[in-house]
């Protein structure tokens, strides 16, 4: 299975995310931000990072991308697509998922080991967790905090598109807690903390973020074969 | 200063006829024999621009002339053994360091202080910026960052306003660049008031056959400038880093701050690796302090023949500024680069690929001038070396001040500070001891830098060293800490700057790695005040005796002067404050030891020997506010043997944690490795007691040198304690890890007092967010 | 040289933290007259010749499709600098 990890200008994390790929048994494949093409591979993340400096809004720029115009196309066609962190905010601002990510309440950049409850194991993404379990992944962000209206919250919630909200104190005043959500038909997945940085013994807090990777191994050929 | 209109230009054949024409050379803080000398080499007055670019070359922070003279003691005292492992030394932008498997790296660590103190924000985070290209232009990819910051009193209010932009200034780059933030400092004393220091160090790795240097070589070859545009940033930023008096910002109204654009940075990072790997640069230099002067002149000093630069083809972000505005600019994220004529369509290929502007310049001529051309005109025809290297040198005078024994004979005795007299006493001294401003948790600090970028950090704080893996597929990677003593240093400035070396070399030796180069970043006071001169030169000797000593060279640093407000002597001068960085290497940084254990029924483990030292102690200090008779002693001997054991242990596995004793003593080493993962521990004392003959007191809160803690798993003990017996070195069974399922853990020194862990957590946690939010 | 100026607010039921954390220091220097504070963006878009109808029309496209993020934030003014303090809401 072929993974694409999309660099934009300023992206940081699309280093560790192809590492992540590889560790879970697929083969990473680079995208450019300026080369509208996915070269045929089977699922695609959206790395963390600064794209573009995030001078206008996180994500902002990186939306207006040529590759981000493929990148919704396959969305839509049911394609698996991970957005972390700034990929999150990417995915907010191309309107493949809803709300959108503030400054974080306490107005400080934070990174920490941060507890997750995994609210739905039925997306694309996360088919090898189980749901109501918990796992550890590091949270690095200064504009993590998830809003959205209240009819658009509740209908998060009602449709149980809520993937993962915090556990312990709220660490950036996402509303309700949520950590991360996916579209309607599970296939897209945002997170604002970092799978791809708990993934390897001795690097990262633990290895919890591997299980995303290994998801979309069965969840991606299934999606590319219907 | 001449304007850029071509009938105000001071070019070099109206320099040349008006030679009574009168220059600001004392506004740019040149004195009149540096200036009579400019003109002497010149064998006529120097242009506007050649006089911006020799008094901007010429200030302390570019030349050293002060500091210079005492630095050549490193060479003295440098060792054929400690060249080993050295491809790069002083004198380039960074040293190199050959840490086998055909991997270099290199590192350095830079003061930007006063900035700082102007505009934290921005001072920090271009200080962030700058190192990182240092460690660039020597072709390496930058690993990892790391920062040492000194502040005022922590209840002072103008701390609080520095606090906080310098903490998201280092941040605020650091995480945009995607460079891991793996450790550093953070102390509080009223002696860096109104001047903090912000010392950052950056690490970089690169294949051996990708070293690079700053030369222009080849006759020729084109000389590229890419990266941002140049604008008024910083102009005269030198000059206020370098000016006698800190309100001075020299004669600009431009203003004296650089902004930074960690995004531009970043970007400049990759295409800089994709001109290395693609092998299209022969030479390369980045623009920092002093900007255009510096780089040009530095580039062509260290080549073989002249260089031609014409300025008017700089990009310019602000079209108002003048030639000698723009040689003095400090814009940053600006790279200068030599290109061989066949290369520069595939050099500008990259650079667009990135969006990165680039600009060829000129080229390296067969001339032995540094000739720059404002539109046709020449406004600088120099030898270059004049300009980047021979810069006045001062033997300024320097003394032992005359306080300095009084100071060294107030010796915090048991008669002279109040020390605890009961168990009771004991404990609540532990809770505010960890509570103090300068050993609380800097979790506030450092959780606001990314340390998990890159994948490969595999320690950061509040670890004892940063670890980071250079190579992934056989896990050889580097360890790195920084560290100083500005109060041992004021006692004693040899040994607290050897004290700060062997503190470094012990943390490193403490993650499992074997220390291999040292940086240094000397901030000290006025070199004018022979007391700071003394101090200084005391610091630098101690520091070569203590690398030759331990066998580590010194690869390169920097040094930060007058970091003082007003006259007063050494009264307002900072405490003399060497920071020095160590670097060491393991073959698989999977096997580095953690500060703190995570089993219970470990033994734990007390290494060296502990007397009644509290000269310069944290203890002295946050309780009685005392600083007065002399550090603890230093014995690199038992430095060395220390080091070497830890290395061995974690190579074969006979600790599995290990944390170095230093500021705040056992009692603090116990309180971080208990807090580390929350696995508590019981502690006796009785055998140390007799062993070394001190009290409880003494056992916990001495700062004796050369000192760990260390975790065995019981499995090894044997092997542990064979191996220093047959080394020699002093250990003694002082402990246990605890942890009992469904009870709270607790540090339990038995006999005396016990605290829960979570009142440990408590005091050590709540201090930064109570000051700063 | 014309210039056209966009102000983009976050819209008022959003969390705005720069706001928040601006209002609660006002009182702590004594500014003690002001109850809230949102803390916006302004733009300026520079036009090599006149700022006509065309120009403002495509500049409020700008803003409402690159310039601001609708789920969070309004465009609340669009207007040619020259012509002074004129909102359109």
């Amino acid at each position: 299975m072929r993974i694409g990890v999309v660099t934009f200008p300023g992206s940081l994390d699309d280093g560790d995310a192809r590492r992540a790929v590889r560790l879970a048994g697929a083969e990473p494949v680079r995208l450019w931000h300026a080369d509208a093409d996915l070269h045929g591979v089977d699922a695609v993340v959206l790395p963390g990072g600064f794209s573009y400096g995030d001078y206008l809004r996180c994500g902002a720029i990186a939306r207006f991308a040529p590759v981000m115009t493929e990148v919704v196309a396959a969305a839509r066609r049911g394609v698996p697509v991970l957005g972390i962190c700034n990929g999150f905010q990417v995915l907010c601002e191309s309107h493949l998922l809803p709300g959108a990510l503030v400054r974080n309440e306490a107005q400080r950049f934070v990174c920490t080991d941060q507890r997750l409850v995994v609210e739905n194991a039925d997306t694309a993404w996360t088919s090898a967790l189980t749901a109501g379990s918990e796992i550890t992944v590091p949270l690095k962000n200064g504009e993590g905090g998830f809003v959205a209206d209240t009819e658009t919250l509740d209908r998060l919630e009602g449709e149980g598109r809520v993937v993962f909200r915090y556990a312990g104190p709220n660490p950036n005043g996402s509303l309700r807690a949520i950590a991360g959500i996916t579209d309607e038909r599970g296939n897209v997945v945002g997170l604002m903390p970092h799978p791809e940085h708990a993934v390897e013994e001795g690097f990262g807090p633990t290895t919890d973020g591997l299980a995303l990777f290994a998801s979309v191994l069965t969840a991606g050929l299934a999606a590319v074969g219907a | 200063m001449s304007t850029p209109t071509p009938a105000g230009l001071d070019t070099v054949a109206r320099a040349a006829a008006t030679p009574e024409r009168e220059q600001p050379w004392a506004d740019l803080g040149l004195k009149a024999d540096e200036y009579a000398r400019i003109r002497e080499i010149l064998g006529r007055r120097p242009t506007g621009a050649e006089l911006a670019m020799y008094s901007v070359m010429w200030s302390e922070h570019c030349s050293y002339k002060s500091s210079k003279v005492h630095l050549k003691v490193f060479g003295d005292h440098l060792t054929d053994a400690m060249k080993t492992s050295l491809m790069v030394g002083i004198g380039e932008n960074a040293g190199v360091v050959d840490i086998g498997h055909d991997w270099a790296v290199t590192f350095k660590v830079e003061s930007h202080n006063h900035p700082s103190f102007i505009e934290p924000y921005q001072g920090a985070a271009t200080g962030v910026g700058g190192i990182i290209r240092d460690i660039m232009a020597m072709g390496a990819r930058p690993i990892a960052v790391m920062d040492s910051l000194r502040f005022g009193a922590i209840d002072h209010p103008d701390t609080a306003r520095v606090v906080p932009g310098v903490v998201s200034g280092v941040g605020g780059y650091g995480n945009c660049i995607g460079l891991p933030n793996i450790g550093g400092e953070v102390v509080f004393d009223p002696s860096y008031q109104g001047n903090p220091l912000v010392n950052a160090l950056c690490v970089g790795a690169m294949k051996h056959a990708d070293v690079h240097l700053a030369n222009a070589r080849g006759v020729g070859n084109l000389v590229v400038l890419f990266g941002a545009r140049t604008g008024g940033d910083g102009i005269g930023g030198v000059s206020v880093l370098a000016s006698e008096t800190f309100e001075d910002s020299g004669p600009s109204k431009r203003p004296a701050v650089q902004v930074g654009d960690p995004f531009q940075e970043k970007v400049l990072i990759e295409c800089c690796l994709d001109l290395f790997s693609a092998d299209l640069v022969e030479g390369i230099q980045d623009l920092g302090g002093a900007g255009l002067s510096c780089a040009t002149s530095e580039l062509a000093s260290a080549g073989d023949g002249g260089m031609l630069v014409h300025l008017d083809r700089v990009p310019l972000r602000d079209p108002s500024l003048s030639p000698e505005e723009i040689l003095m600019s400090e814009s940053q994220e600006r790279m200068m680069a030599v290109v061989t004529p066949a290369n520069i369509d595939a050099f500008l290929a990259v650079t667009a690929r990135w969006d990165v502007e680039a600009a060829v310049l000129g080229e390296v001529t067969d001339g032995d001038h540094l000739v720059v051309q404002w539109h046709g005109e020449t406004v600088v025809d120099v030898p270059p070396r004049t300009v980047a290297h021979d810069g006045p040198v001062y033997e300024r005078p320097y003394a032992r001040p005359a306080s300095q024994d009084a100071l060294q004979a107030d010796v915090p005795t048991a008669e002279r500070l109040a020390r605890p007299g009961t168990d009771e006493e004991l404990r609540a001294l532990l809770l505010r001891m960890v509570a103090s401003p300068n050993l609380c948790s800097r979790a506030w600090v450092t959780d606001q830098y990314d340390r998990y970028v890159l994948g490969g950090t595999a320690l950061a704080t509040p670890d004892d060293a940063g670890v980071v893996r250079v190579d992934e597929e056989t896990g050889l990677g580097v360890a790195l800490s920084l560290d100083g003593n500005g109060r041992y240093a004021r006692l004693d400035p040899r040994t607290g700057a050897q004290l700060a070396l062997a503190e470094a070399y012990r943390n490193v030796s403490a993650a499992g790695a074997k220390p291999l180069a040292v940086t240094d970043c000397l901030n000290f006071g006025s070199p004018e005040d022979p007391g700071v001169m003394w101090q200084f030169a005391e610091a630098v000797r101690g520091l070569a005796v203590g690398c030759e000593a331990l066998g580590v060279p010194v690869t390169g640093g920097n040094v930060s002067l007058y970091n003082q407000t007003g006259d007063q002597g050494l009264d307002s001068a900072v405490l003399p404050t060497p920071v020095i960085g160590v670097l060491g290497v393991l073959d698989d940084v999977r096997r580095r030891t953690p500060s703190g254990w995570k089993v219970a029924g470990q033994n734990l483990y007390l290494l060296g020997t502990t007397r009644e030292e509290f000269g310069g102690s944290e203890w002295a200090w946050a309780e009685h506010g005392h600083l007065g008779g002399m550090p603890p002693a230093v014995d690199f001997a038992a430095e060395a043997l220390l080091g070497d054991v830890l290395v061995q242990c974690s190579r074969d596995g006979l600790v599995d944690a290990a944390h170095d004793l230093s500021d705040g003593g056992l009692a603090q080493a116990l309180v971080e490795s208990v807090l580390r993962y929350g696995v508590g521990a019981r502690v006796w004392l009785d055998e140390l007691l007799e062993r070394d003959g001190i009290d409880a007191f003494t056992a916990l809160f001495a700062e004796s040198a050369a000192r760990a803690v260390v975790a065995v798993p019981r499995e090894e003990e044997v092997r542990f304690t064979d191996m220093c017996t047959a080394r020699g070195l002093p250990h003694l069974r002082i402990g246990v890890s605890d942890a009992e399922p469904g009870v709270e853990p607790v540090l339990d020194v038995q006999g005396h007092f016990a605290v829960p862990v979570a009142d440990l957590r408590a005091a050590h946690s709540s201090t930064l967010p109570r000051h700063f939010g | 040289m014309g210039r056209v100026v966009i102000d983009v607010m976050p819209k008022p039921e959003i969390l705005d933290p720069q706001g928040k954390a601006v209002v609660g220091a006002l009182p702590r220097l004594g500014f003690d007259a002001f109850t809230g504070v949102r803390q916006g963006k302004r733009f300026e878009l520079e036009v090599p010749g006149e700022v006509t109808p065309e120009v403002l029309a495509q500049a409020r496209a700008a803003a409402e499709t690159l310039l601001s993020n609708p789920v969070i934030e309004d465009v609340v003014s669009v207007r040619d600098a020259a012509a002074g303090e004129v909102a359109s809401a």
